[in-house]
């Protein structure tokens, strides 16, 4: 019998949970159409359409279809358009959709690449790691061939991104997972006035009880759910989250939830985890063929999806729930041709009239020891059971049973993950087959099925109880949580029943069968990490939930260990795999634009990246990038020039100790520069190196101003704040970069223009002198004026509060309009400095540039006690140096060196190039690069290998180039 | 299929105990001439060169943990020696030419697989900062260019050349750049390393030192005293507790460094891309997975939890450089401790101790030096002490007198 012949179809209600019959949803699968129903999964479509081969497995490219419908396998990967590796048993229907299988080589149905299932003998674990090799090289061919082979999805190199974003809750309590433990704890906490989130994976609230059958009659779990979905849902202090899935624990219970296109990051004061149990396959041959799943998962079909999933159907069981699951198949029309219970004895009389009430004949201590496939092994046509005789041993002979359908269950595995990302750890319980949770971190709870609790009332009083935990903290009662005992033990101890011909998995998602995992065992790979690595059991898609009990099982029994010494490998998130777009959100990526932007725009700028920010590089086309800066640099050493110095970054420093606290964080003194004066500031760090520079104005006595260079700003001020956490200074620190905007007007008629627009402070040489602060109106807008010169002109920065960047920028262009001032980019401005001596931290220092290395001896203060970075640089100073910072020039007609170039001096690195321009001012190409203690002195040739190997001869310079008695800048 | 594996087929019972790759534990012995603690790739590295260019087999290499489960199983497996400095390029040199030929070495397939790497400029100051590293590598006879954007559309089709307000200025592409199973590494070190005597003791972890008049004569574990001739440490993150149990200081902060792996999709990435703007790298793996890692966590810790920052931070990073990645779907994040040094190079050679040698402070880096760091550090403990001129710059006592080998510039996100 295969499914093929059969006419699909569902179940009456109250079957359906979930499916609106009365909105059919068209869609297609590998090219072919299928009709679904709203509410549909794409696995529950097709299954409605009687497709169950849905994906081809990772390795031997075996047949394979739903396990757990409930997103918990990797057997229902399929692709949708733009998007590789979707699970068809999570992902909701919608009209249109366009799915394919992936991971073959032709067609779903028909892959060539399943001859691989034929030749797995020859592929034993770890295979890879013995062939492939010889001779060296080898695997370079080889590789290109396998790796051809591995992967699931292909993914859509074109795929636009859609709209993701994300959202910030708190709460008192999350209740993760909303089954009978989860409901009834969420009440218990918002009766006693706790805000509660509960956070539910599937469309529906109820977990368990909205497919499970508790009952011989089959009406408790119903009920039960109506009553207590009503109590929450009218619960104002209860919300819920539907479709959502809460995919990890991080510390202090910051909980991610995904929903839609959402990412919740949410705080809880309590976590409640009532996260439920995965079913546990049973490990016999051809365990994986498709028409075979799990007990929970044909309850979800039936109950969720008012599916038909077979018409002759066997259930092979360890406990009592699998009788639950045939008198759910008989209920609803499907004849269930044999319980087989692997259990010698069945505990329940009750269970086994019921079911001789409906003749369904119970084989006791029988197993299936194969699944056989029909043709085309694409289904299962029935099954070899056998009298187990032994821990995974059975007798010879065979009793085959037809059918089409075959549900199992081998107990449960606590769904741990998340409380085992909270640091719980996890301990087998020899007796109860079981692993159980225990040293759960302090506002973290677990309630229900995932504690090993498995009878209806008791994991209800699981749930109150953890309730009263987390209300207790929350001091909400004084009740204290009394104990909750549950003697149901559905774990079934050894499950495993290896087959002589192998393809007994237990991993579906990488194929791996018990030989390999004994193998890897025998192979030396003893750890359950090491089998973990060497196997790959557990690195698939489902990260071990159904491999990592029978692991732990067949690990501990072939090292002569207990599986709680075994152990399972780390829980690590997520939860499930999620798309990146979630974590990636919007993607906010914070450029910054200074106030002044839009009119660098409108000026026709090159804008360029600084840091963070965005700055004008110069203005005009790049393809005339070098004419432009030489254009805009004679304008500022003829005329006025005015650049955007916006992104300079500014820290305020207040209070009685401010100088002392300058004192310690830059290399020169600070308690005595006069009011209204500036001074140059160089901060090093604690191994000496230079890290930031700028200047320091005194606003007050214990007011000052410090500018910090535009990337290094944020590091300062974090370094001030952290050195002062120490210091206890009274000082107040703030980052006020962008509280300030402002330019710097420079050239030889910079005071011209700023005379026009300011009437309240002297501009005259006396009264407002080279390296003086003073502040004043400009063009009506209240500034801070300082006359500094990195350009190396009379020039006056001029900083404003951001509000007004484009209204001051406005009404200098507009006074400079008579002396022909234009604006000036950044690569303008470096080469002005470079003509000037000036270094730029970061471009010509790098993280070991120490001030003798800069020429900086001057700017140190040896008479202060102390300074961050003193005690290294009294020691580095008295080292014989090895390298100097120096100006080069060379001819405009030499090869121009680029920065980053090597100085060489003899076969040897001697340093390297920082900064090169040609420079019309000068007339020839100059540069800074650090060079060889030996080759520092002025005129020395040094030989610089530029492009291509060529080396050309530069010849060290004294700075500045220009202007050597600095005479422009304090015009 | 090769021949290798007819053997496998053909006979049903293959013996598998007899091809074991490890041995099954021993008893831990009462003295070895040498003592290596921390049984990760270095260790067991160190191990393997002793006995077999030194005929030094009475060797232990204790393990708290199990054979490779520190950063050896958690690094993203980055191969290349694409460096700065002088010694830093020299050094990696020569551990990429060991890795080449350490599969057959080993009769154990560790998947060296030359990739490239493709490490991504948007800024002039990347720029300048690339070209030097170019410079120096072509100076020692590397294979590093700069390759401008039309080359690198070429190479990587599917990279976005103008992720947010940047554009791809230029490229740093390293032809060396590779890969390998890392967790291999360590498993075919261990075997060549056991099978010529070397001991493998896991679940053994080193608690305290014998230390005489600044001499180490023994080791304190778990699982009793050993005596030895001298001592190896290689505990990556943990570099600085143990040196405080041997009474020394090292100049090491650990952070936690995390990374993470998507849902395996078909090939459609060869090199490996770093873009260090976005401190972010990205590989695709034999497996097919995506590869992600980045920078180290802020702040000093030695917990390997996660955290969702990082990860939100990261993957929003990813996708900037491959937009098309955001329906990939994350499968696992995990991390390792790295032990990192002021100026971004190891540490390794003599300690204040006498006779107890370091090999420390590889922070993000470590996986990569593994062959050559275990064949100096071999050398280093053969002739009882003579420092190989190779490691020489990296011994600890450089911070003191500053002359440090500064690699963070080829360091940061580059892996």
């Amino acid at each position: 019998m295969t499914k093929q012949d059969q006419r699909p179809m569902r179940l009456n209600p109250p079957a359906g949970l979930l499916i609106n019959r009365s909105k059919p949803v068209h869609f297609a699968f590998e090219g072919k159409h299928y009709q679904g129903l709203e509410g549909d999964s794409i696995a529950s479509a097709l299954l409605a359409n009687g497709r169950w081969l849905l994906s081809r497995s990772f390795k031997y490219h075996r047949p394979r279809g739903p396990l757990t419908m409930a997103g918990q396998d990797a057997n229902t990967l399929v692709q949708v358009v733009g998007e590789p590796n979707v699970l068809a048993d999570r992902e909701p229907l919608t009209a249109g959709l366009q799915v394919r299988g992936q991971n073959y080589n032709g067609s779903l149905d028909h892959d060539k690449d399943a001859v691989f299932d034929r030749f797995g003998r020859f592929m034993p674990v770890g295979f890879y790691y013995r062939a492939f090799f010889k001779p060296t090289g080898a695997w370079h061919r080889w590789e290109n061939i396998i790796r051809k082979k591995a992967g699931l999805g292909q993914a859509d190199l074109n795929f636009v991104p859609q709209y993701h974003d994300k959202s910030y809750l708190f709460y008192d309590v999350v209740v993760v997972g909303s089954g009978p433990a989860g409901l009834s704890a969420a009440l218990q906490v918002a009766d006693l006035g706790g805000k509660v989130l509960l956070v539910e994976q599937q469309p529906l609230l109820g977990g368990a009880l909205s497919y499970h059958r508790f009952d011989l009659e089959g009406s408790t779990a119903d009920q039960l759910r109506l009553e207590l979905v009503r109590r929450v849902t009218e619960h104002e202090a209860i919300d819920v989250l539907l479709n959502a899935t809460c995919n990890g624990w991080f510390k202090d219970n910051y909980l991610p939830v995904i929903q839609g296109n959402r990412l919740y990051k949410i705080r809880a004061k309590e976590c409640i985890v009532a996260s439920g149990a995965f079913e546990q396959h049973v490990v016999f041959r051809n365990n994986d063929l498709p028409g075979i799943v799990l007990c929970s998962a044909v309850s979800r079909m039936m109950k969720h999806y008012a599916l038909k999933p077979g018409q002759r159907a066997v259930v092979l069981t360890g406990n009592d729930e699998g009788y639950m699951t045939a008198l759910d198949l008989d209920d609803n029309g499907i004849a269930v041709a044999a319980v087989i219970d692997m259990r010698p004895e069945p505990e329940s009389a009750a269970l086994i009239e019921s079911l001789t009430l409906r003749n369904i004949p119970v084989k006791s201590g029988y197993v299936v020891f194969n699944a056989l496939p029909g043709r085309g092994k694409k289904h299962v046509r029935a099954v070899d059971v056998r009298k187990i005789i032994g821990r995974g041993k059975v007798a010879d002979n065979a009793e085959i049973i037809d059918c089409d359908l075959l549900t199992m269950t081998a107990g449960y595995l606590p769904c741990y993950q998340l409380l085992c990302q909270a640091g719980a750890q996890l301990t087998y319980d020899d007796l109860a087959a079981e692993f159980s949770l225990t040293k759960l971190p302090e506002h973290v709870h677990s309630a229900g099925s995932v504690n090993g609790i498995h009878s209806l009332e008791s994991v209800l009083a699981d749930g109150k109880r953890a309730a009263i935990c987390a209300l207790g903290n929350l001091q909400l009662t004084t009740e204290l949580p009394g104990k909750v005992h549950c003697t149901r033990r559905p774990n079934y101890e050894w499950p495993i029943f290896e087959h002589p011909d192998g393809k007994d998995f237990v991993d579906f998602d990488e194929d791996l069968q018990v030989q390999d995992i004994v193998n890897a065992t025998r192979l030396g790979y003893r750890d359950i990490q090491l089998v973990k690595r060497f196997s790959t059991v557990g690195m698939g898609p489902s990260q071990g939930r159904h491999s990592a009990l029978p692991t732990a099982r067949l690990v501990a029994s072939v090292t002569n260990r207990t599986v709680s010494e075994t152990g399972v490998t780390t829980a690590r998130p997520p939860f499930v795999p999620e798309k990146l777009a979630y974590l990636a959100g919007r993607n906010f990526d914070p450029y910054r634009r200074t106030p002044m932007h839009y009119r660098h725009l409108q000026l026709g700028a090159r804008m360029i990246p600084a840091g963070n920010w965005q700055r004008p590089g110069f203005y005009g086309l790049p393809a005339d990038r070098d004419r432009c800066i030489q254009d805009e640099s004679r304008q500022v050493r003829t005329k006025v020039g005015l650049i955007d110095i916006g992104t300079l970054g500014g820290i305020e420093v207040r209070g009685p100790d401010a100088a002392e606290l300058l004192n310690r964080m830059y290399t020169l003194a600070f308690e005595k520069q006069p009011v209204g004066k500036t001074r140059y500031a160089v901060m090093t760090n604690e191994q000496g190196v230079v890290i930031d520079d700028g200047v320091c104005c005194r606003i007050s006595a214990e007011h000052f101003y410090v500018t910090a260079t535009t990337s290094g700003v944020v590091r300062v001020y974090r370094d001030m704040m952290k050195w002062n956490a120490q210091w206890r200074l009274d000082v107040d620190i703030s980052n006020v970069t962008s509280a300030f905007t402002g330019v710097n007007l420079a050239g030889p008629d910079a005071r011209r223009v700023l005379k026009k627009i300011i009437d309240d402070v002297g501009l005259n040489a006396a009264s407002f002198p080279y390296l003086a602060y003073r502040e004043g109106r400009v063009a009506g807008i209240p500034a801070r004026l300082l006359r500094v010169g990195f350009v190396g002109e009379l020039g006056y920065e001029i900083h404003v509060p951001a509000l007004y960047g484009e209204a001051l920028w406005d009404a200098i262009m507009e006074a400079g309009s008579e002396f022909a001032i234009k604006p000036f980019g950044v690569e303008t401005q470096r080469l002005l400095r470079l003509e000037k001596g000036h270094f730029i931290i970061s471009q010509d220092t790098d993280s070991m540039s120490h001030p003798g290395e800069l020429s900086l001896e001057w700017a140190i203060n040896r008479k202060k006690p102390f300074f961050v970075g003193r005690r290294s640089l009294d020691v580095v100073m008295a080292r014989k140096q090895t390298r100097k910072l120096v100006g080069f020039s060379l001819p405009n007609d030499r090869s121009k060196p680029e920065e980053g170039h090597l100085v060489l001096e003899g076969n040897k690195i001697s340093g390297h190039v920082t900064s090169c321009e040609y420079s019309s001012t000068i007339g020839s190409i100059i540069g800074m690069a650090f060079v060889g203690i030996r080759q520092c002195t002025p005129d020395t040739r040094v030989p610089i290998r530029v492009k291509n190997g060529e080396v050309v001869n530069a010849t060290v310079v004294k700075l500045p180039f220009f202007d050597p008695e600095n005479k422009r800048q304090e015009l | 299929m090769p021949f290798a594996l007819l053997k496998f087929g053909i006979n049903k019972n293959f013996p598998f105990e007899r091809h074991a790759d490890l041995q099954a534990p021993k008893a831990l012995g009462s003295s070895y001439d040498v003592v290596i603690i921390g049984g990760g790739g270095h260790g067991v590295a160190a191990a393997y060169y002793l006995a077999k260019y030194h005929g030094i087999t009475n060797v232990a290499v204790l393990e708290k943990g199990y054979l490779g489960g520190g950063n050896t199983g958690r690094n993203t497996a980055v191969i290349r020696s694409n460096y700065l400095t002088p010694e830093g390029v020299h050094f990696y040199t020569e551990s990429v030419k060991l890795f080449t030929q350490l599969a057959n070495e080993f009769d154990f397939n560790i998947m060296y697989s030359q990739r490239g790497q493709l490490t991504l400029a948007y800024t002039d100051a990347a720029v300048r900062a690339f070209r030097q590293r170019v410079e120096v590598n072509k100076h020692f006879g590397g294979h590093t260019e700069l390759i401008g954007p039309t080359e690198i559309a070429e190479l990587i089709p599917c990279l976005n050349m103008h992720p947010g307000q940047l554009s791809v200025q230029a490229g740093l592409w390293h032809k060396d750049g590779a890969t390998a199973r890392h967790d291999a590494v360590a498993w075919g070190y261990a075997k060549g390393a056991t099978q010529r005597g070397v001991e493998l003791h896991q679940l053994t972890e080193a608690t305290d030192f014998i230390i005489k008049n600044g001499k180490v004569s023994g080791v304190i574990t778990n699982r009793g005293t050993v005596h030895c001739g001298c001592v190896v440490q290689a505990v990556a993150g943990f570099s600085s507790l143990l040196a405080a149990k041997a009474g020394f200081r090292m100049p090491i902060v650990s952070y936690p460094l995390q990374a993470m792996v998507t849902l395996p999709v078909k090939p459609f990435l060869g090199p490996m891309v770093s873009s260090p703007a976005h401190h972010c790298y990205v590989q695709q793996t034999g497996r097919g997975e995506i590869v992600i890692g980045g920078g180290s966590d802020p702040y000093p810790l030695y917990s390997t939890r996660s955290t969702l920052d990082l990860k939100e931070s990261l993957l929003a990073s990813t996708l900037e450089i491959f937009p098309f990645m955001a329906n990939f779907r994350l499968m696992r994040q995990w991390a390792g401790i790295t032990d990192m040094t002021p100026d971004y190079s190891p540490v390794m050679g003599l300690s204040p101790v006498e006779n107890y040698y370091l090999d420390a402070g590889w922070g993000t880096w470590g996986f990569k030096a593994t062959p050559i760091c275990g064949k100096t550090m071999a050398q280093l403990v053969a002739s009882g002490g003579k420092v190989p001129e190779l490691i020489a710059p990296f011994s600890m006592d450089r911070f003191e007198v500053f002359r440090q080998v500064n690699e963070m510039g080829a360091t940061a996100a580059s892996h």
